[in-house]
């Protein structure tokens, strides 16, 4: 067995290319939390809206993305959508980087309907009474969501919504199907050029590792301090 | 549509099988319903590795399941690409190098899942059996375990929902399962490309949409037999 080294995978290109692959990762997951967590929510208001058409099509949406593999809603992202728009905005779409737009996509409309399910928890856990006082007053079913319910689920939801940041940044990496050039991409490219496949997924790991112990940590910390049931108990 | 349909369903349902290795639908299942079976045992091993009161056995443990549960499912599979041959010595094929990655991965989720089982019990069922002479084996073996065991079982049919969705990423090491072979029509037909992967996208929803209500059920079940 040869000798492990990583010296080789610390300098010049190599180095470079699993940087440009860990901003990407990184990037991608900033984005999507972006985009993710406006459409949660407003998810997980359809799914507690006192219209039943409206708690319908909630419910069908959060069933219909989550039985489904974020594999193949990347596939279809990325093969199948820009087939259906217009030619000019198909020539657009392709001379872009549609790899990371249509993993941006795949990884929203996922993301999102896990966290809409985290959000409504976290509105369920607020006291009914709440909303029913907050309509008696006169406030309006959004506006009574808006001011008074929501801003205390949030932070019940803190918790359960960083750990679905942890599964998100884990699934940047499926990106890699659709060659985005992404982090795991860059590991397959520095393996292939290098041959030292032990070094390079040892580093990629661990920096995987690295910001999952990050937001661990987060989650745990926003446990003990911004969630209140502590302070209720 | 319906050529599609006419031209590719044995493809999509057994791959190239009997003229080549079985693959499609049939293979993702397979190679769900065998990861979750041999997963169960090793899961089990560590949720009460887990739980128990010796630290030399209970960190490291938690460490593992840590290590893994923090690493995409993806770099686990590359892992397994690269460890198994140098292991057994010859090339692995994919099936067998997917299935290892997928019993390492949800053996340390099914290990939370047997860690939250074993802690949701009261604490006095394990005083109340040891103060009768059992030992804590004993006490875990016929009284705790069972119990958990049994409230465990919505969460693993949601976990087998889990691997279903898994085994998706064969494709990235070109396992010819559902996804590869739809990727594989796609290549050869090309000018259908929404239609492909809807129907893939419809058939992973098919099976995962049916076992997330079988689970509600359980749930429901279990809910009333308890409470």
């Amino acid at each position: 067995m040869p000798v492990l080294s990583f010296a080789p995978l610390l300098h010049g290109d190599y180095l470079a290319w699993l940087l440009a692959g860990l901003r990407l990762s990184l990037l991608l997951t900033g984005l999507t939390l972006l985009t993710a967590l406006p459409l949660a929510i407003a998810i997980a208001l359809l799914r507690l809206s006192p219209w039943r058409p409206l708690r319908l099509l909630g419910e069908g949406y959060v069933e219909a993305v989550r039985c489904v593999p974020l594999l193949v809603h990347m596939l279809f992202w990325y093969f199948g959508v820009p087939e259906l728009l217009p030619a000019g905005l198909k020539e657009k779409v392709y001379a872009g980087d549609i790899e990371v737009v249509s993993a941006w996509a795949a990884l929203t409309l996922y993301t999102a309907a896990y966290m809409s399910e985290d959000i409504r928890s976290g509105v369920r856990a607020v006291p009914g009474a709440q909303l029913d006082a907050a309509l008696a007053l006169g406030f309006s079913f959004l506006a009574g969501m808006r001011l008074v319910i929501l801003p205390q689920a949030l932070r019940i939801t803190l918790p359960p919504l960083l750990s679905q940041t942890l599964n998100l940044w884990k699934n940047t990496s499926i990106a890699t199907v659709i060659g985005a050039a992404e982090l795991m991409t860059q590991a397959q490219r520095v393996e292939s050029a290098t041959f030292r496949g032990f070094e390079t997924f040892a580093l990629v790991t661990v920096a995987y590792l690295s910001v999952s112990l990050v937001l661990t940590g987060l989650a745990q910390w926003a446990q003990h301090h911004v969630s209140p049931q502590r302070a209720q108990r | 549509m319906s050529e599609l349909v006419d031209i590719y369903w044995l493809y999509f349902l057994v791959g190239q099988y009997p003229h080549g290795p079985l693959g499609g639908l049939t293979l993702t299942v397979l190679l769900a319903t065998l990861g979750l079976v041999l997963a169960l045992p090793l899961g089990v091993l560590l949720g009460l590795a887990r739980f128990s009161p010796r630290p030399w056995l209970r960190v490291p443990v938690t460490g593992w399941v840590w290590v893994v549960r923090g690493t995409p499912l993806l770099m686990v599979v590359f892992w397994a690409y690269f460890f198994l041959p140098t292991v057994t010595g010859h090339k692995t094929d994919q099936f067998s190098t997917m299935l290892a990655a997928l019993i390492v991965f949800d053996a340390a989720y099914l290990a939370e899942i047997v860690h939250a089982g074993l802690k949701a019990l009261p604490r006095g069922q394990l005083q109340a059996s040891m103060s009768l002479g059992l030992t804590r084996g004993q006490a875990l073996r016929s009284i705790l375990l069972p119990q958990a065991l049994r409230h465990m079982l919505p969460s693993l049919i949601n976990q087998f929902v889990a691997t279903i969705k898994e085994t998706s990423l064969g494709t990235i090491i070109g396992l010819s399962e559902l996804s590869y072979i739809a990727n594989q029509i796609n290549a050869q037909v090309l000018v259908k490309p929404v239609e492909i992967y809807l129907t893939l996208a419809g058939c992973y929803f098919l099976m995962c949409f049916g076992l997330t209500r079988i689970a509600a059920v359980a749930e429901r079940r279990l809910a009333r037999s308890v409470g």
